[in-house]
């Protein structure tokens, strides 16, 4: 049994900060070349196969902008 | 599978809590202030107080920490948000009562205040988020700055002949007979956030028993005035305000 995850951003809330980005111990996250309306490149799932639904990106967002979902496969 | 088919409603395991508004927060872009922001609202949400909680803002970056958390506040003037805390305690003794300060606010002209408070042993907690500097009025010199530092008004570095060693007020604090949980905590990664977390909880817990004051520092945090980008921030504060201020309890009791 494996465990899988995805996270969905608030792009609008994101300030691009990578905190989650050094903190993904999988290595999903990278930020986006778009950015946002204040100007910020947000984060985004760039391996999505990756995520694991660990939390521990949206634990250290500063900005509580990741919500994470995980199923048991 | 498909990413959709992971996300649904059913599979959630970490959403904003309820008690955090949605406000985007004025913090600059991977400020410790709003990490430590959702942690307090998460203890409060998992303890059902939100009801009962009352937070006393500082004067400093977390000025308006009552736009983001959903309880009642009160705003107090520079350094005096334990003053301030004592009496709405003393006056609503069922309620959970929280000072939120920087090290400016608590350490420089707070000193009096948050002294006397933790002496007295008011049944308060308070979170003091230590990052070495002023990071509201643009990166000014702390009591809490390390030698040799570099701030707006320590162009040169830090120097303890001209200013001080660094003050480490938590380990005075630990020293006063009235607080019962003294502990300096950090939020750079997972691990440590979820460890923050449960000291806020336990100082929380301990001031409905009437054991005193909790006061858990937080060593965070300020890239902008830090001059680096947050992630190099992070790093910098884990090589060198860790050995000036290392993680752990200081008091339990
Ligand atoms: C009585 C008074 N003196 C000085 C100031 C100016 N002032 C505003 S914030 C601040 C220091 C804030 O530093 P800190 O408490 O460390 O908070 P941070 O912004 O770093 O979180 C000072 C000196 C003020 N607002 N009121
Ligand atoms: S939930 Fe864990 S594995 Fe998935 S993106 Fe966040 S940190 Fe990475
Ligand atoms: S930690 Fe939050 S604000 Fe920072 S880049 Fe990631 S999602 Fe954006
Ligand atoms: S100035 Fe410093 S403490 Fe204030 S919001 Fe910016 S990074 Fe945070
Ligand atoms: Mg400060």
């Amino acid at each position: 049994m494996a465990l899988r995850g995805a996270i969905v951003v608030d792009t609008e809330k994101c300030k691009g900060c990578s905190v989650c980005v050094v903190n993904c111990p999988t290595q999903t996250i990278a930020l986006a070349r778009e950015v946002n309306s204040k100007g910020y490149n947000y984060a985004y799932m760039e391996s999505p196969e990756s995520c694991t639904g660990c939390t521990n990106c949206a634990t250290v967002c500063p900005d509580t902008c990741i919500t994470v979902y995980r199923i048991k496969v | 599978m498909d990413v959709k088919d992971i996300i649904k409603p059913e599979n959630r395991v970490y959403a904003k809590t309820p008690v955090l508004t949605s406000t985007t927060m004025h913090y600059c872009p991977g400020c410790s202030h709003g990490t430590v922001h959702k942690l307090i609202a998460e203890v409060i949400e998992e303890m059902g107080i939100q009801e009962q909680t009352i937070g006393i803002s500082p004067v400093g970056c977390a000025v308006f920490a009552y736009n983001y958390i959903d309880i009642d506040w009160q705003q107090a003037a520079h350094g005096r948000a334990p003053a301030l805390a004592t009496a709405t305690k003393r006056l609503h003794p069922e309620k959970y009562v929280f000072t939120y300060q920087g090290d400016g606010d608590l350490a420089s002209i707070g000193t009096a205040e948050i002294m006397h408070a933790c002496n007295r042993g008011e049944n308060i907690v308070v979170i003091f988020i230590n990052n070495a500097i002023y990071g509201m009025t643009g990166g000014q010199m702390a009591p809490t700055t390390l030698i040799g530092m570099k701030t707006a008004t320590s162009p040169y570095g830090r120097d303890p002949k001209l200013h001080g060693q660094p003050l480490k007020i938590t380990n005075l604090i630990a020293q006063l007979e009235g607080t019962c949980y003294v502990t300096r905590q950090s939020v750079h990664n997972a691990a440590s956030a979820r460890k923050t977390k449960r000291a806020i909880r336990k100082a929380f817990e301990n001031s409905a028993l009437g054991k005193g004051t909790s006061f858990v520092e937080v060593v965070s945090t300020c890239n902008s005035g830090w001059k680096l980008s947050p992630v190099k921030a992070n790093e910098w504060m884990v090589e060198n305000m860790f050995p000036e201020y290392p993680m752990g309890d200081l008091k339990d009791r």
